[in-house]
């Protein structure tokens, strides 16, 4: 099977300052990804440059084996969609809000604004205002936002920081029944290494803007990974 | 106490006494300033949100000059236009000197930059991760603006007040290029400035009340509006 995206001696720099540098990255189309590294890693700037938010300052990132030095036309663009780290929706209602982006494409949102509350638990707030939710309504709306667009990727950035046990359950359920049932390739950010050990069949470690190791998830975060630097990140990590 | 009474009294005689002078000075006074308002929205509106959202060399030159712009002293706006207008200056041949139109013009000078300097602070305050968030949810650059908009529309509407607020009530500008010419370009305040050199101070102070009353009126609808506009209804 041909890659879905493909990232070749790909950088990032702001200024001066190269804050991501990936020599090599493939992602499978279907797969799970998880994304982990410490603050300031480089990870949310990764995402950006999956999603055609960002241009590598150098480098070559394949698409469905296009390789896309100006952002792609629309129809492309559309097949993957980000959840940002932060949560912004719109100043308009809950529905109205995870309808956006349907909306946007002038499809019919009814039915999967309706399945999409009903399964984050927050058809009660249909008609609450955006501004009046609690953090982890906000961060429900934002995950529903983009999962009623059926994407065929899917990125999220760290989805369930801050969120308690019953809330991170609900939203884990939505991603993984999304990537089951409609083969959606996603690539999740995570601090939670549990996480990525419950969801992502292969992770990613990301450090300083290097892209340290890829590999089987289970191997690399049980602290059998052979490089010293994902076995000393694994290690900091788990102290939390 | 006694004389504002007195004013705030003559002021409703006034009105109900059917004086065709004073509706005449009041629609003239409603009709330069919203032409001037309406010009300076549709001009001033979407050069602010360009200025908000796209980069462009000279931009800082452009900002610095809309901010100056907003603090010009309407008398001056009202020198330059008059120079612009006099006889021998450039655009004398219209022969708008000592009209409405004058006055329009000079209205426009004055409300625009602040129109223009209002919006865009308006919509610089929507963060800019949000016009990525939208990106990253399939808008097109015409839908991320679209919905920019809507999420500053209480500062746009800020914005237009201030700009009529700045020519309603502004009498400088409209003394110079219009000439408080009786049933021709008297408007409100340069007919308070008339009354109160004759000495008129009853007649001065009620007309005084009936701009602030007309001020108070706009104001309260436009309060209203951004009610409705921030809690929209279902
Ligand atoms: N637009 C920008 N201009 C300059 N520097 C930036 C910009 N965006 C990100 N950076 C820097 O790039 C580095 C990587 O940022 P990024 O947001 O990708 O990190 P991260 O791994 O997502 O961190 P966190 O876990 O805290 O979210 C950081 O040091 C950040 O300060
Ligand atoms: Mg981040």
């Amino acid at each position: 099977m041909s890659a879905l995206y493909e990232l070749e001696q790909v950088t990032v720099r702001y200024g001066a300052r190269t804050v991501l540098a990936i020599d090599a990255l493939t992602i499978a189309p279907g797969e799970f990804l998880a994304v982990v590294g410490p603050s300031g890693a480089g990870k949310s700037t990764l995402l950006r440059l999956l999603c055609f938010l960002e241009r590598p300052t150098s480098g070559i990132l394949r698409y469905d084996g296009q390789a896309w030095h100006e952002p792609p036309p629309l129809d492309v663009r559309r097949q993957v969609t980000l959840v940002f780290q932060r949560p912004l929706l719109l100043d308009a209602t809950v529905e109205q809000n995870l309808a956006y982006g349907l909306r946007l494409r002038g499809e019919p949102a009814g039915e999967r604004v309706a399945a999409a509350l009903d399964q984050l638990g927050l058809t009660h707030l249909a008609r609450a205002r955006a501004r009046t939710l609690s953090g982890g309504e906000l961060q429900r709306v934002a995950l529903g936002r983009a999962l009623v667009l059926r994407p065929r990727v899917l990125l999220l950035d760290e989805p369930t920081a801050n969120l308690d046990p019953r809330n991170v359950a609900v939203i884990e359920q939505a991603v993984t029944a999304l990537h089951r049932e409609h083969g959606t390739t996603v690539v999740l950010v995570t601090h939670h290494l549990h996480q990525a050990r419950r969801l992502a069949a292969r992770t990613a470690v990301l450090l300083d803007g290097q892209l340290v190791e890829v590999g089987p998830t289970a191997t690399l975060l049980s602290g059998q990974s052979a490089d010293w630097r994902t076995r000393a990140f694994v290690s900091g990590e788990m102290v939390y | 106490m006694d004389d504002l009474l007195a004013g705030l009294a003559g002021a409703l005689r006034l009105l109900l006494s059917g004086d065709a002078g004073v509706w005449e000075i009041v629609l003239l006074t409603l009709r330069v300033s919203g032409t001037a308002l309406l010009i300076s929205a549709v001009l001033g509106v979407p050069a602010g949100v360009v200025l908000a959202l796209r980069s462009f060399p000279g931009q800082r030159l452009v900002t610095t000059v809309i901010y100056t712009g907003m603090g010009l002293p309407p008398v001056v706006a009202g020198l330059v236009v008059y120079l612009l207008l006099s006889r021998s200056g450039p655009l004398g041949d219209l022969g708008w000197l000592f009209t409405p139109r004058a006055m329009v013009v000079a209205q426009v000078l004055i409300s625009l930059p602040l129109v223009v300097g209002l919006t865009m602070s308006a919509v610089e305050g929507i963060t800019p991760e949000l016009r990525l968030q939208l990106r990253a949810l399939g808008a097109t650059e015409r839908q991320i603006a679209q919905a920019i908009l809507w999420e500053a529309r209480a500062g746009m509407l800020v914005a237009l007040v201030a700009g009529f607020g700045s020519i309603i009530s502004e009498v400088g500008a409209v003394l110079l290029v219009g000439g408080n010419i009786e049933r021709s370009t008297r408007v409100l305040t340069t007919a308070i400035v008339l009354e109160t050199r004759k000495g008129a101070f009853d007649q001065a102070l009620a007309l005084g009340f009936v701009l602030v009353g007309l001020t108070f009126v706009l104001n309260a609808l436009a309060l209203r509006l951004r009610g409705a506009l921030l809690h929209p209804a279902g």
